[in-house]
């Protein structure tokens, strides 16, 4: 559709510019850095545990763009404008999935590479954790518009954002640390097959709260 | 003009009704725009006048009625709309692009609201009477048929209200529309007055022309 990458590419330019690129990385890196204080220079336990860890911190630090996805956008009449020219709430929520995807997916993905070797996972996990990551992303980006949009103008939007996407990251959460298991490529598909849903159903969850604000 | 509909309106508004949360804002309102029409909407303040334009824009369900908008619309509101960080005329370009608009179309916006000078000038530094000319000049350069403008001359100066008017006139010279929410009379000559008063019907007189 005419304007789909223009819309994509201001989202990006306005993400990174916002502090959007640095932000979740450093938070994911610091995670990754801290845990080896906490437990110890285990390198067995590390290597056990560290890719849980690193799904906790990528999901954690999905909550950090939540605050800025919606609520500017909305604020300065944005969304008015792009309605008053035909844009659907929907294809609204499909430019703002799309555009996290690659604002805050892409520096994530470069971030746990370096995040794997500070929390010393075994060879052939980084491998794991990147497509893991990449499967979960669509449907973390979903999440995040779709709680933007519930929230946006609540007040403490960002702690209520915390509240909503944990609970509906969890079945993300236990595959993706599942593909660490005894059957990583049962946890990928189940993983790729929840991360499906979820991309299906945002568009037009975060949709009908877009029209929901703007009365 | 009640009521009354031709083949050639392009705005028409039938017995509508608006609500927002369980009040009603707007009701039993009939109106009609035609090419070349300026129609100022006045009321006071709670009135609905942008009420009326936001549903006219599409942004505002009906409660009941009928609402035919033909043509392109394109809005100016208090929301300035651009990203704050980038010089003027990259903000303006990104709705112009959207618009599938010709490069001149924002030149000529630009220099109609005297912007020109200021075209490299970050968003977020304007003066508000400069936003409100930014603001502006996105309807200018949007090529839409109808215009909607709310409040437009607050925070111009005489200048800029003039040059203003001369766009109004020259869009509705070309058979574009302009419906003006405004507390005070615009200085072009209007083809009817919409009086909005809160929770009662409107009153609307036509112009003689």
């Amino acid at each position: 559709m005419k304007g789909f990458s223009a819309l994509v590419s201001r989202e990006v330019r306005t993400a990174w510019n916002g502090g959007g690129l640095w932000l979740p990385i450093v938070f994911y890196l610091a995670v990754a850095a801290l845990f080896p204080f906490v437990t110890g220079p285990d390198k067995i336990l590390l290597g056990k545990t560290g890719g849980g860890i690193l799904w906790i911190a990528a999901l954690l630090a999905s909550l950090l763009p939540i605050e800025r996805l919606i609520l500017p956008d909305r604020e300065g009449g944005m969304l008015d404008q792009l309605a008053v020219r035909g844009w659907s709430d929907e294809m609204i929520a499909c430019v703002k999935i799309v555009g996290q995807v690659i604002a805050f997916g892409l520096p994530l993905l470069l971030a746990s590479v370096i995040a794997s070797a500070l929390i010393g996972l075994p060879e052939g996990q980084l491998f794991t954790l990147l497509i893991g990551l990449a499967l979960a992303l669509p449907a973390l980006s979903g999440l995040g518009v779709t709680i933007a949009a519930l929230t946006a103008g609540l007040r403490g939007a960002s702690a209520l954002g915390g509240l909503l996407l944990v609970p509906m990251a969890v079945p993300l959460l236990i595959f993706g640390a599942g593909t660490f298991g005894r059957t990583p490529g049962n946890a990928m598909q189940l993983l790729a097959a929840t991360s499906l849903a979820m991309l299906a159903v945002a568009p037009f969850a975060a949709g009908a709260a877009l029209r929901a604000l703007r009365d | 003009m009640r009521t009354t509909q031709t083949i050639t309106a392009s705005i028409s508004i039938n017995n509508v009704a608006v609500m927002r949360g369980n009040r009603i804002i707007l009701q039993e309102l009939s109106m009609t725009a035609h090419p070349g029409d300026i129609i100022w909407i006045c009321g006071a303040n709670g009135a609905g006048k942008s009420t009326l334009l936001r549903m006219i824009a599409g942004l505002l369900p009906i409660a009941a009625g009928q609402r035919r908008v033909e043509g392109g619309v394109a809005l100016s509101d208090e929301n300035l709309a651009l990203d704050g960080n980038l010089p003027l005329e990259k903000a303006l370009t990104f709705w112009t692009g959207l618009d599938g608009r010709p490069p001149g179309a924002l030149d000529h916006a630009l220099e109609v609201m005297q912007l020109s000078p200021l075209t490299d000038v970050p968003v977020r530094y304007l003066s508000s009477g400069q936003r409100r000319r930014a603001n502006l000049a996105r309807v200018i350069a949007s090529g839409a048929r109808h215009w909607l403008l709310d409040e437009p001359y607050n925070g111009l100066d005489n200048a800029s209200s003039a040059r203003l008017d001369d766009a109004l006139l020259r869009h509705t010279a070309a058979g574009g529309t302009a419906l003006v929410a405004a507390h005070q009379a615009p200085r072009v000559p209007v083809t009817a007055t919409v009086t909005l008063s809160s929770g009662g019907p409107a009153e609307i007189q036509a112009a003689a022309r």
